[in-house]
């Protein structure tokens, strides 16, 4: 058992530190997946299929095996396969530069019976409609909820509410693409440099995938351009640069083109949700009748539903059922949140459009149906911030939204994560020389988060060091097995196994300090860059000089997981300011205020910077993000970065994050994905209460407003 | 010398070629230009090309030019120093900072000019590597963010970019540095909306924009604007 110190009595934890990566990525000189040169490079590329659905009748490789520089084309795919979406991969080849790489690319004759597709969620749901996949049906995988009585519910309710709530398919659009290189040292060794979430995970898959001992299978990620959930395995490509480079003896590059990434490597599923809630005169929910489909395309995607302020089983009467739509577009992977954004979406939504049918401030129907302890205080601090009593007493009606072009409003939405507790599974080893160098090193992968930083921080807090005299080590899979970064686990999955590496080293530290010197070891510890003798100070030793008494070259402490130095589940609230053109549908976020808590905080300068990430990509959710399929073609229509709209630097609001922090809190969290749920929804509501328009689809398109504004204007509001 | 690729290219070529995307590239729209006759480019000082060299007039616009085939030693300036490299015509200026000369510092996220992750200087001005060829950068002089500053030796933009924690992933970073860099050269004193435009260039998928802005202003106060 340990702990975690207080506050108060931290140096360095809790601290606002740069990255430790910062200089390298600033300068870049920092080498990411797709900078690795190596001699003899070969560049790989992808073969994919350009239909959404079809049988392959014939392939013939033959004109590019022999183009200039082409050193090998490998298929996966064979005659008589069906391909089930546009971008599927087939095979791969590689060539000396990346431009003969795409020569040979064009040169790939293969032949298709094109079928009938399904791309949209109403296509495949039609009766009749093709089928996606040979052993499933186009809708699926029912769980029900059946709980008291809606329809009696329903009809004593204060005030009853039905709507379709819909969100689009994302993408992940991480800036690196998906790819490895790879370098066979010789015939069962291993060398991958891998754009991934878990090193661990793909040094399993390439061990698995060649039958190779772990240790002949080295996976190197320094540094990583962005995940989101969607690089974790080897995958398809790194399988086939695996395969490229057994076969040429030479080291491959392959990395996914833009459009490639975006046609298959990863989205979110969509949602749709057919949602009736009712409510009693003092704004509690009574009922949710509903039926929530999503689509995670060939693959699986669930959306969860209710969501949030049904958690305490609150809601007393619950008729929900939850499917999914299989189409011919490639498989969701878990995108930050996995199906929370959209839960949020549905849930939200209905729950703002009750509380403006009963005339209840939407803040304080949300405070009545919320069982969370800590939110309840964070409704209150946000709302504090952004100044909540601005806001329109109606829809469209007050000084905030004015009676001009451009109208204002405000919205809120709550945030949850249940994980981010970690788990054990990494390994962390603390080295003490005894030429006073401290050396940590754990295997785990740094995507953006910095999980650098605090390896380096805990074990400079523990042992009572400035930050200069620890070295990390981090990112390989020689440093031992470590969690992956999926789950907002990363954090609390290290943070013990490096601070009970580093206390272990301590002790052994002070040990041989109690032996040498004849003091009591438990009158001593470690702070300040000296071996403090609690009793005497005057018989302080500088750590260098503790050190030197080793008899051994070094020491070295193990970690272990330690569950009393995490915890589960935090929350948050988002309050969003919007000022809507009613003229064009324009919408801009003005000002966003994000709640977080998170546990005990090792850093709060990179929590933040989180945090506003969150915020920015469910803002994206919000307005711009949203994956095109053209119906007839069975294609992706935006498979690139100007038509998948990401926002820039004009769309950015003001950011207000504020960390929640409260006494009680015993453990680290993990909070990358509660911040990046509510925000969309939150714009919503402020939309609505800026003009009285409900935007019932994400994202809000200009369009989109503009339909929903028209619809308000029919039921008689002035905008 | 390369008389296969030759042979090619004296054969008939659809003007517009579509890939499985359905997307025109730009090298078989170029290839397709001058009906027929490929990247017939304006030689210009520091270009040598390899023996097989045609004179060759373009019927459409009777422009004199030396035709450049298969790879082709040019020299750069790079960050000061001249840098010899083989490009092949169509080769653009970040594969050849990226794969020729390992600067990897401007990156491949979208290759074709919507995300500004190539963004480098040249002759002071920013500029999406990815949608300039590596021949017409043969005599101007190119800036990455290698040549900005190194961590021994960071440039103010880049020591305030860390103190603000104006970076996550760090993917987007360089781009982000070139164009502040390149704004704080033109307007030494910039506001908000100053920044917002010289990076509006510049995709970030993290979410580090509000820090990139506070790292400007603050590099614009350590550099001393006035």
């Amino acid at each position: 058992m340990t702990a975690w110190k207080k506050p108060e009595e931290n140096r360095i934890l809790g601290k606002r530190l740069p990255r430790l990566d910062a200089a390298i990525k600033v300068t870049g000189q920092a080498k990411y997946t797709y900078d690795i040169n190596l001699p003899g490079l070969l560049y790989g590329r992808l073969i994919s299929s350009p239909h959404a659905a079809a049988t392959i009748k014939s392939i013939d490789t033959s004109v590019a095996e022999k183009m200039p520089g082409v050193k090998a084309v490998i298929m996966t795919a064979k005659p008589g396969d069906t391909v089930r979406f546009h971008g599927q991969e087939l095979g791969a080849l590689c060539a000396a530069s990346s431009d003969l790489a795409e020569d040979a690319l064009r040169a790939i004759k293969i032949e298709y019976q094109v079928l009938p597709h399904v791309v949209t969620e109403e296509a495949a749901m039609k009766p009749g409609a093709p089928q996606v996949l040979p052993d499933t049906p186009n809708v699926f995988g029912a769980s029900v909820d059946d709980k008291g009585d809606v329809a009696a519910a329903f009809k004593d309710a204060a005030a009853t509410v039905e709507g379709r709530y819909y969100m689009a398919v994302r993408t992940h659009a991480c800036l690196e693409t998906h790819g490895v290189t790879i370098r066979w040292d010789d015939d069962s060794h291993i060398t991958c440099w891998a754009s991934t979430q878990g090193v661990t995970g793909v040094q399993s898959d390439l061990q698995r995938t060649f039958n190779l001992p772990g240790e002949n299978v080295k996976v190197i990620t320094e540094v990583m351009g962005g995940g989101f959930g969607s690089k974790f395995g080897l995958g398809y490509e790194g399988r086939l640069c695996a395969q490229l480079a057994k076969q040429t003896k030479a080291p491959v590059k392959m990395m996914l083109t833009r459009a490639e990434d975006q046609l298959s490597a990863g989205n979110a599923p969509s949602a749709i949700g057919e949602v009736k809630m009712a409510a009693d005169k003092e704004g509690k929910i009574t009922a949710i009748e509903g039926r929530v489909y999503s689509s995670g395309g060939v693959g699986f995607g669930g959306v969860p539903f209710p969501y949030i302020y049904n958690n305490f089983g609150n809601i007393p009467n619950v008729k929900v059922r939850r499917e999914q739509i299989k189409m011919n577009t490639s498989g969701a992977r878990a995108w930050r949140a996995p199906g929370h954004p959209q839960g949020s979406w549905i849930m939200e939504c209905a729950l703002e459009d009750l509380a403006v049918k009963i005339g209840m401030d939407p803040l304080q129907m949300r405070i009545k149906n919320d069982g969370n302890k800590i939110r309840q205080k964070q409704w209150l601090e946000g709302a504090k911030l952004i100044g909540w009593e601005r806001r329109n007493e109606k829809p469209g009606v007050g000084t905030l939204a004015g009676t001009g072009r451009f109208r204002r409003g405000i919205g809120c939405a709550a945030s949850i994560w249940g994980g981010g507790g970690g788990g054990a599974g990494s390994e962390c080893r603390v080295m003490i020389h005894k030429d006073g160098r401290v050396w940590v090193g754990i295997g785990v992968q740094d995507i953006g988060t910095g999980a650098r930083t605090i390896t380096r921080m805990i074990v400079a807090e523990e042992l009572g060091l400035p930050m200069n005299a620890v070295q990390e080590s981090i990112g390989k899979s020689e440093l031992g097995p470590a969690a992956g970064s999926g789950g907002s686990q990363t954090s609390a999955s290290i943070s013990p196994v490096i601070k009970t590496a580093a206390e272990a080293a301590k002790s052994q530290l002070l040990e041989i300090v109690a032996a040498k010197k004849n003091l009591n070891v438990n009158d001593l510890d470690l702070l300040d860059g000296n071996v403090v003798v609690k009793s005497d100070a005057s018989k302080n030793i500088a750590f260098k000089d503790a050190c030197a008494l080793m008899d051994k070259e070094s020491l070295t402490g193990n970690g272990k997981f330690d569950r009393s130095l995490v915890q589960a589940g935090v929350a948050g609230a988002q309050f969003l300011e919007v000022e809507v053109d009613v003229l064009t549908g324009c919408v801009k976020v003005l000002k966003a205020v994000n709640v977080q808590d998170g546990g005990v905080i090792l850093n709060p300068l990179t929590m933040e910077s989180q945090m506003n990430g969150g915020v920015i990509q469910g803002l994206s959710t919000g307005l711009y993000e949203d994956r095109h399929m053209c119906s007839i073609t069975g294609r992706m229509l935006n498979p690139n970065l100007e038509e998948y709209k990401i926002p820039g630097t004009k769309e950015m609001p003001e950011f207000i994050p504020m960390i929640y922090t409260y006494p009680e809190a015993k453990g680290v969290s993990g909070i990358a994905e509660s911040t990046n749920i509510p925000t969309a929804p939150a714009i919503r509501n402020a939309i609505l209460n800026a003009t009285g328009a409900h935007v019932n689809e994400a994202p809000m398109t200009p369009a989109r407003v503009l339909t929903a504004l028209a619809e308000a204007r029919k039921r008689g509001t002035n905008v | 010398m390369n008389d296969e690729r030759d042979d090619l290219l004296d054969q008939p070529i659809d003007i517009l070629q579509t890939d499985a995307e359905g997307n025109v590239s730009r090298r078989d729209f170029l290839k397709g230009v001058g009906g027929g006759l490929a990247s017939a480019s304006v030689l210009a000082q520091g270009v040598t090309t390899l023996p097989v060299e045609a004179l060759a007039e373009s019927p459409a616009q009777g422009v004199k030019g030396k035709r450049i085939s298969g790879m082709t030693q040019v020299t750069l300036n790079v960050n000061g120093k001249e840098r010899a490299v083989e490009v092949e015509p169509r080769t653009t200026l970040l594969n050849t900072l990226r794969d020729k000369l390992d600067l990897t510092g401007a990156k491949k996220i979208c290759d074709r000019g919507s995300c500004g992750g190539c963004t480098v200087m040249v002759d002071g001005k920013t500029v999406y590597s990815c949608m300039m060829l590596a021949l017409d950068a043969v005599g101007k002089k190119i800036t990455t963010v290698e040549g900005i500053g190194t961590p021994e030796n960071l440039s103010p933009v880049q020591k305030a970019f860390i103190e603000h924690d104006a970076l996550m992933c760090g993917f987007c970073t360089p781009g982000f540095v070139v164009s502040c860099t390149a704004l704080l050269d033109k307007i030494p004193n910039p506001t908000l909306d100053d920044v917002k435009e010289a990076c509006s260039g510049n995709i970030c998928r993290c979410g580090t924009y509000p820090r990139v802005f506070e790292a400007a202003i603050a590099a614009a106060k350590l550099k001393g604007g006035a």
